[in-house]
């Protein structure tokens, strides 16, 4: 077959074509520029410009994750490339599927110290899946086709392709797109589990008088939502997510616990500590759920399903391990666990449940920023999409937003990037464009990210920011508080009047001083046709409860001594 | 409990393998006591044979799964519970007096696989290869005359497994296999 001449970064557009890309984030620059020249003549992928790297790689990655699809981000050499890092870090943590595309210098250049060079492949081994460095534009279809395979395979993350300047202007003859990914000898994920590790863990769970499920992210990648809740009725196990497999399970079902870990419920953290077997199915035991390792869950055997095989004995010790993706492993499971009633855990459970309630509480006159979630959740029926930054409003977030749509909950978990909520709303915006999607940041990191407001505003994505503004690192602050005497060193944050920076980005700004105009705000930024920025004056002195200090057990959590003064019954979950 | 682990693993021969591999090693924690790279039987393959020292029991499963992530890795294998041989060379650079010379040369016949390999007047270089504790032993009868250089090639191993892999085929690390105790 013989085919077109074309330049090296036409091939890469042509292979995104063939992926079916339709939206890329980047920045141009020089050594990427001649990608930029020939993207202009593919009208089908619709490039954003992104005004920082970082945000092209968050974009990407929102998408990503509100999608399921593959997420594309482009920059250039050198410091483009290297701005794309921590979001390239975000994704390989929370396993979000990204191919990113980066400029190099020149073949002869490389090597040479020449302007805007970094050894890009050498810089993004530890935040990627894998990468390449590509020396000749004849390879580019085979390496983008590797690419998004080992990117939304198995355990997905980033790939990045780094494309040095002559190798996007070589011409060379294209053949096509590949359809298949030929020799990759390297990368066979395990997507069957094996039957003997399936009758292992079977066994285990029947045997279990009070088990637990922990749901991870790995059921949502894997579409496995269904087969978990088939698990959980027919055995009759309580389901708690991980902060990032919220959505995978209903958060209104009555096997349905809640959040676990160093923020989690009381309720769910105790439900743990007296579990005889917790099945973990797609997460990776980070340590912010497991805390002490020797108290974690210390009267229960562990069943762990995981496509990623180093999860496995990673933080916990697995009595049944199971490799394998998540709705594989679980449509084997099935047939051979018994249906059972396990009445006596289950009303167990709903003891623990009112016993510890999560609760609002609120401040006289300032919102709580619990309360303006606990707001934002109620007036949007549980249905929008929450993107989030890190810190005490993620928790509380986390804790309050609860759903039963997948995808719809997304955090920077594993690394805790703090700015990602400003450009990972667009990007889950974009992909989502008939959603509802609110940015629940914090003050402090939205000013991380906040020149991604113009781009925002270009592609009028009608994100709906709500800023819990307390004016200071919150987290930090209660780090401090609790654990440093009350010590408070650098975590002001005062940034601007942000109704007015609303205003200079052509947005519509709202501010919020008064707990009785919470719900009209919300309102007003859900009825308006575009992007919105609520400044939420919330109160400084709430912490974010229970909270099981770091390398704790659930021995030392401390519940908020509010609530703890409250007769039971009186507050509501 | 810690202990030494020796890894076989079968890698693409492409630039900036041995760094992937390498750059898991250290931000993975595990302390690399020698590798060695080569080509393989097939040529689009090198084979590492690396040397783990001070591997946590419950770290085990852990160096062969995350070796086994590494995208240009195709074969990994924990082969020190396996059958196998494994060598070293090493070459020792040693004071030699002309007194000294044939009592050094007396030792070096205790040992197989031992030889002189270049005589100066004040010096002279041996080469041994043999299994590691082989190499330690004579090292250390090497040590009163004074070792003024030493180079070691770190060990070589391979697995007497008689199966022989088909054209295409690679070998998975075991699944359930090195089962540490509860961390």
């Amino acid at each position: 077959m013989s085919g077109r001449m074309l330049a090296g970064g036409e091939f890469v557009c042509e292979s995104l074509q063939a992926e079916g890309v339709d939206l890329v984030f980047g920045v141009p620059g020089g050594a990427i520029l001649p990608l930029y020249d020939h993207i202009l003549k593919y009208p089908s992928i619709h490039h954003v410009l992104t005004r920082h790297e970082q945000g092209a790689a968050h974009a990407a990655d929102g998408y990503a994750r509100a999608t399921g699809k593959v997420g594309v981000c482009i920059a250039t050499s050198g410091p483009g490339a290297i701005n794309l890092a921590v979001g390239l870090g975000t994704s390989f943590m929370d396993s979000t599927p990204i191919v990113a595309i980066t400029g190099q210098v020149t073949r002869p250049a490389i090597g040479k110290d020449a302007f805007q060079e970094t050894d890009v492949t050498g810089v993004t081994i530890p935040v990627t899946k894998h990468n390449y460095l590509v020396l000749s534009a004849e390879d580019i279809p085979r390496v983008m086709k590797e690419a998004f395979h080992i990117a939304r395979s198995a355990r997905p993350g980033p790939v990045l392709v780094d494309l040095p300047r002559d190798v996007l202007q070589e011409i060379a003859e294209f053949t096509g797109y590949p359809e298949t990914v030929d020799d990759l000898p390297g990368f066979r994920p395990i997507t069957h589990p094996d039957p003997v590790q399936v009758e292992a863990a079977a066994e285990m769970i029947n045997a279990a008088k009070k088990p637990v499920i922990l749901a991870g992210r790995g059921v949502l990648v894997a579409q496995a939502e269904k087969e978990l809740q088939e698990l959980a009725e027919k055995a009759q196990i309580p389901v708690i997510p991980t902060l990032l497999g919220i959505g995978s399970f209903p958060g209104n079902h009555y096997l349905y616990v809640s959040l676990m870990g160093m923020h989690g419920s009381a309720f769910a953290n105790l439900v743990v500590d007296e579990c005889d077997l917790l099945v973990n199915v797609g997460s990776r035991f980070d340590d912010r759920i497991i805390g002490r390792v020797a108290d974690f869950a210390p009267n229960a055997k562990i069943v762990h399903l995981n496509i990623d095989r180093s999860a496995i004995h990673q933080n916990v010790f697995a009595d049944a391990p199971v490799i394998g993706d998540a709705k594989n492993s679980l449509n084997a499971l099935l047939p051979q666990v018994e249906k059972q009633a396990r009445t006596e855990w289950l009303s167990r459970v709903d003891d623990l449940r009112r016993e510890h309630p999560l609760v609002v509480r609120d401040f006289a006159g300032k919102p709580s920023t619990q309360y303006v979630i606990k707001r934002i959740h109620e007036l949007t029926n549980g249905q929008a999409f929450i993107v989030t930054g890190v810190g005490q409003h993620q928790m509380w977030a986390a804790q309050h937003y609860v759903t039963d749509r997948p995808n719809s909950f997304i955090t920077s978990g594993g690394l805790g990037t703090m700015g990602y909520e400003v450009p990972a709303a667009m990007g889950a915006q974009m992909g989502m464009p008939n959603e509802q999607v609110w940015s629940i940041c914090g003050d402090a990191g939205f000013q991380m990210t906040l020149q991604e407001l113009a781009t925002i505003r270009d592609e009028n994505a009608p994100v709906k920011f709500a800023i819990m503004n307390n004016f200071h690192h919150g987290m930090v602050r209660q780090w401090q508080t609790l654990f440093y005497d009350k010590r408070y060193s650098q975590i002001n944050t005062t940034g601007p009047d942000f109704v007015k920076l609303a205003e200079a980005y052509g947005m519509l700004g709202i501010r919020v001083e008064d707990i009785k105009d919470v719900d009209s705000a919300i309102k007003r930024a859900q009825d308006h046709n575009g992007p919105v920025i609520i400044d939420f004056l919330v109160e400084i002195d709430e912490l974010v409860y229970p909270m099981i200090p770091a390398g704790q057990s659930v021995n030392e959590m401390v519940e908020d001594p509010w609530t703890q003064q409250q007769p039971l019954g009186t507050v509501a979950r | 409990m810690t202990m030494r682990r020796v890894i076989s693993a079968l890698v693409h021969d492409r630039p900036g393998v041995l760094n992937r591999v390498a750059s898991m090693f250290r931000r993975r924690g595990f302390n690399i006591a020698s590798l060695a790279v080569g080509h393989s039987e097939r040529p689009e393959f090198s084979r590492m044979t690396i040397v783990v020292d001070n591997v946590p029991e419950s770290a085990l499963w852990q160096v062969t799964s995350q070796l086994w992530n590494v995208v240009d890795v195709v074969e990994v294998m924990d082969i020190t519970d396996e059958d196998y041989v494994a060598r070293e060379t090493a070459l020792i650079k040693v004071r030699a007096t002309q007194e000294s010379r044939g009592h050094i040369v007396e030792i070096l016949d205790l040992f197989r696989g031992a030889e002189v390999v270049s005589v100066s007047p004040s010096t002279v270089i041996l080469e041994i290869t043999g299994p590691t504790e082989q190499v330690e032993s004579l090292l250390a009868l090497l040590e009163p005359f004074g070792i003024i250089e030493l180079m070691r090639t770190g060990l070589v191993a391979l697995t007497k497994d008689e199966q022989v892999p088909q054209d295409g085929e690679f070998r998975a690390p075991a699944l359930v296999g090195a089962r540490p105790n509860r961390v």
